[in-house]
């Protein structure tokens, strides 16, 4: 029986005094898709930094595969697309990957990085510095160098928030690609429609609370409001 | 084993070009740094009167506080530039070992600093005529022992005080004091060699201190480093 | 508690007594008294020192906030100590040299440790999120106390070169007398230290214990 590629075991995080997440109980086997919703401050980019190994538990533990996300063997498995873009300005686009494929002991960083610049349609712009793009252009940088390592589990903070439209077929693509490939994937998402698209399951964060999680129902796919109107503000 | 270090070293090298790359690409901080070093050099020559004979007594005492401050504007920018787009969040999450992040941009401030110095040392000799090659290779080898001191320090807390504010402050008040051993012995030698005498007798005992402040905090940042990075 | 500070102020009032009895000394007249307080306060801080380098590392082993408690309990009262040290240094050097701050290794290292440790409550003051205030200013412990070793080192040999004027060098001439009163002085300051830390870690403690009632009060 293989790992699951998440699982929270009675997870808190504090701020300070304030509980961002309270007893987080989440498991999310290889292969699905989760959708992680929930209003601004539910605490979805808590969670999802604690996946990634940015920061540690209160209390509780979180393991990825079965190890800490910290280890090295982890983190080479780990996509992850935050609110930055986490590529150089001052670089060019091709540099930027093939520092990435470099930092994670790809065998050959070079084809690599020309692979995805090719599949985020970014190669005629392959030797032009980042700050030039726009803002589309780096976001689909963002995504080449996250799947640029094969990562086994996606993290993905809001990927689909202010995105224009190519950019938002190419994420969906590649997406799609990983989900076939056994990829795992959870991200938290404002864009109802197009993660209820890709979607397999959905979880609901109320206030730091887990307040419903499980499968994809034909009525989210509908009305993607619905999930909000059952379980959402008590 | 060795094609574990190997991969090690590959990675620290792939740090240092990266920063050292962006680093040129703009030259922001090189350029505020030269810039600084020559006022600073400028204003300390209206302090006193420069005679031959003060100027021989200070003269290891004034290079290093220009090489400190300028020292510190590069060693501010190199947790800085990882800040815009969350690129630290990218470095953290790769699969690198804090100690690797630590050589990589420790070596690229290092070249950098170093680059001021190199600099620097003719503008002193010229606004203050000094004649300061005499002992150039060992001069040399202070410049590189107390420099690596200030970058190992440097670079560490420049980790620690990333995200604090008043970061610009933070860190010289921070590296400042624990440095102030490898400056007493790096502008002792300093003086005597711009003079003109070689490292000998006395002089020793400072050397003998560059090397063991270099290694010790070295040691000491290389196994800290995962700790600041992740916490 | 109570009763270590009942004790070390027992001791403190019987040697301040016990102080002023004894004869003057050749060289220096009054004021040598004041070493009954300035090496203690030293020797005291110097070994909060080490305990605030015990608790920093112990932190960042076992990730119990005890002991990041006791690092800052500790470190707070040895600039405290460290202060009176420098503090008497001073007042030594007016009453023999009739200058206000001597270039003495032993003081000018103090000096620098006290900016050392300084900085270690400056960066906390600066670190608001409890995990990671606790976790830089223990590596920061870390550095300082490996520092200061150098520090006094460095400081003598450069004073060799540039002999300054030397208070009190511990070589042979100390009456057994004189022995004895430091020896209890010395007892009753660490004492003092102790006491001062426990009342300050008791104050930590109480401060996370509102924290936690706080966190519990906005959970529910």
């Amino acid at each position: 029986m293989s790992a699951a590629a998440v699982d929270c075991a009675g997870v808190w995080k504090f701020y300070g005094d304030y509980p961002a997440l309270r007893d987080i109980s989440l498991t999310v086997p290889p292969g699905r898709c989760l959708a992680l919703i929930g209003r601004n401050g539910a605490g979805k980019t808590t969670l999802l930094r604690m996946l990634a190994g940015y920061s540690k538990p209160g209390k509780g533990q979180v393991s990825i595969f079965g190890k800490s996300p910290r280890e090295t063997d982890t983190r080479q498995r780990i996509g992850f697309i935050g609110h930055g873009i986490a590529v150089y300005d001052e670089l060019s686009a091709i540099e930027n990957l093939r520092l990435f494929a470099r930092l994670y002991r790809l065998p050959n960083p070079e084809r690599a990085a020309s692979e995805w610049l090719e599949r985020t349609g970014l190669e005629r712009v392959r030797d032009g510095l980042v700050r030039e793009f726009s803002r589309g252009m780096r976001q689909r940088l963002a995504v080449a160098r996250a799947f640029l390592h094969g990562p086994s589990l996606l993290l993905m903070d809001e990927p689909f928030t202010a995105l224009d439209d190519r950019a938002i077929a190419v994420l969906q693509a590649v997406l799609r690609d990983a989900l076939a490939a056994g990829r795992t994937v959870v991200m938290s998402t404002h864009q109802l429609r197009e993660a209820m698209d890709l979607a397999t399951h959905v979880a609901l964060l109320n206030r730091g609370r887990l307040a419903f999680h499980g499968e994809r129902t034909e009525e989210m796919v509908k009305d993607p409001g619905w999930v909000y109107a059952q379980y959402g503000e008590s | 084993m060795r094609f574990v270090r190997l991969r090690f070293i590959r990675q620290v090298m792939v740090i240092t070009a990266k920063d050292l790359r962006a680093e040129m690409r703009t030259k922001e901080a090189i350029n505020a740094s030269f810039a600084f070093a020559i006022v600073v050099l400028l204003i300390l020559s209206f302090a006193f009167e420069p005679t031959e004979d003060t100027t021989r007594e200070i003269s290891g005492g004034l290079l290093w506080i220009v090489f400190l401050f300028a020292g510190t504007l590069i060693l501010n920018r190199s947790f800085a530039r990882e800040l815009p787009n969350d690129c630290l969040d990218a470095l953290i999450a790769a699969p690198v070992p804090g100690a690797a992040l630590f050589l990589g941009k420790g070596l690229a401030n290092f070249v950098l600093i170093f680059a001021v110095e190199i600099v620097a040392l003719p503008v002193f000799g010229i606004f203050y005529n000094v004649r300061w090659a005499r002992q150039f290779w060992s001069l040399m080898l202070v410049m590189v022992l107390g420099t690596w001191g200030l970058t190992a320090i440097g670079t560490v807390f420049g980790a620690l005080t990333v995200n604090i504010r008043l970061r610009e402050v933070m860190l010289p008040l921070l590296v400042y004091p624990v440095m102030i051993p490898i400056l007493l012995g790096a502008m002792k030698l300093s003086t005597d060699l711009v003079a003109g005498q070689p490292i000998s007798g006395d002089l020793v005992v400072w050397l003998k201190l560059l090397f063991g402040f270099d290694i010790i905090f070295t040691a000491l940042s290389l196994v800290l480093m995962d700790t600041v990075l992740v916490g | 508690m109570f009763a270590m500070l009942a004790l070390a102020m027992v001791l403190l009032v019987r040697n301040l007594y016990t102080i002023s009895l004894l004869p003057d000394e050749v060289n220096q007249g009054q004021i040598f008294r004041i070493i009954f307080f300035h090496l203690p306060a030293a020797i005291a801080a110097m070994l909060g020192s080490a305990v605030a380098l015990v608790a920093s590392v112990m932190f960042l082993w076992k990730r119990n906030f005890q002991y990041d408690a006791l690092a800052v309990a500790v470190t707070e009262v040895g600039l405290a100590f460290l202060a009176v040290n420098l503090v008497t240094g001073s007042i030594w050097a007016h009453v023999i040299w009739g200058i206000w701050w001597a270039w003495d290794p032993r003081l000018t290292s103090a000096l620098i440790c006290w900016i050392l440790y300084a900085g270690y409550l400056i960066l906390r003051q600066a670190l608001e999120e409890p995990t990671q205030r606790a976790t830089f200013a223990a590596v920061y412990s870390i550095f300082a106390f490996t520092d200061v070793p150098i520090v006094y080192f460095s400081i003598r040999w450069w004073r060799t070169i540039h002999p300054q004027p030397v208070f009190f060098s511990k070589d042979g001439s100390f009456p057994p007398d004189w022995s004895r009163a430091l020896l209890i002085n010395m007892v009753a300051i660490f004492l003092l230290y102790t006491v001062l830390t426990m009342i300050r870690l008791r104050q930590e403690q109480t401060q996370r214990e509102i924290d936690y009632l706080r966190r519990t009060v906005h959970a529910i």
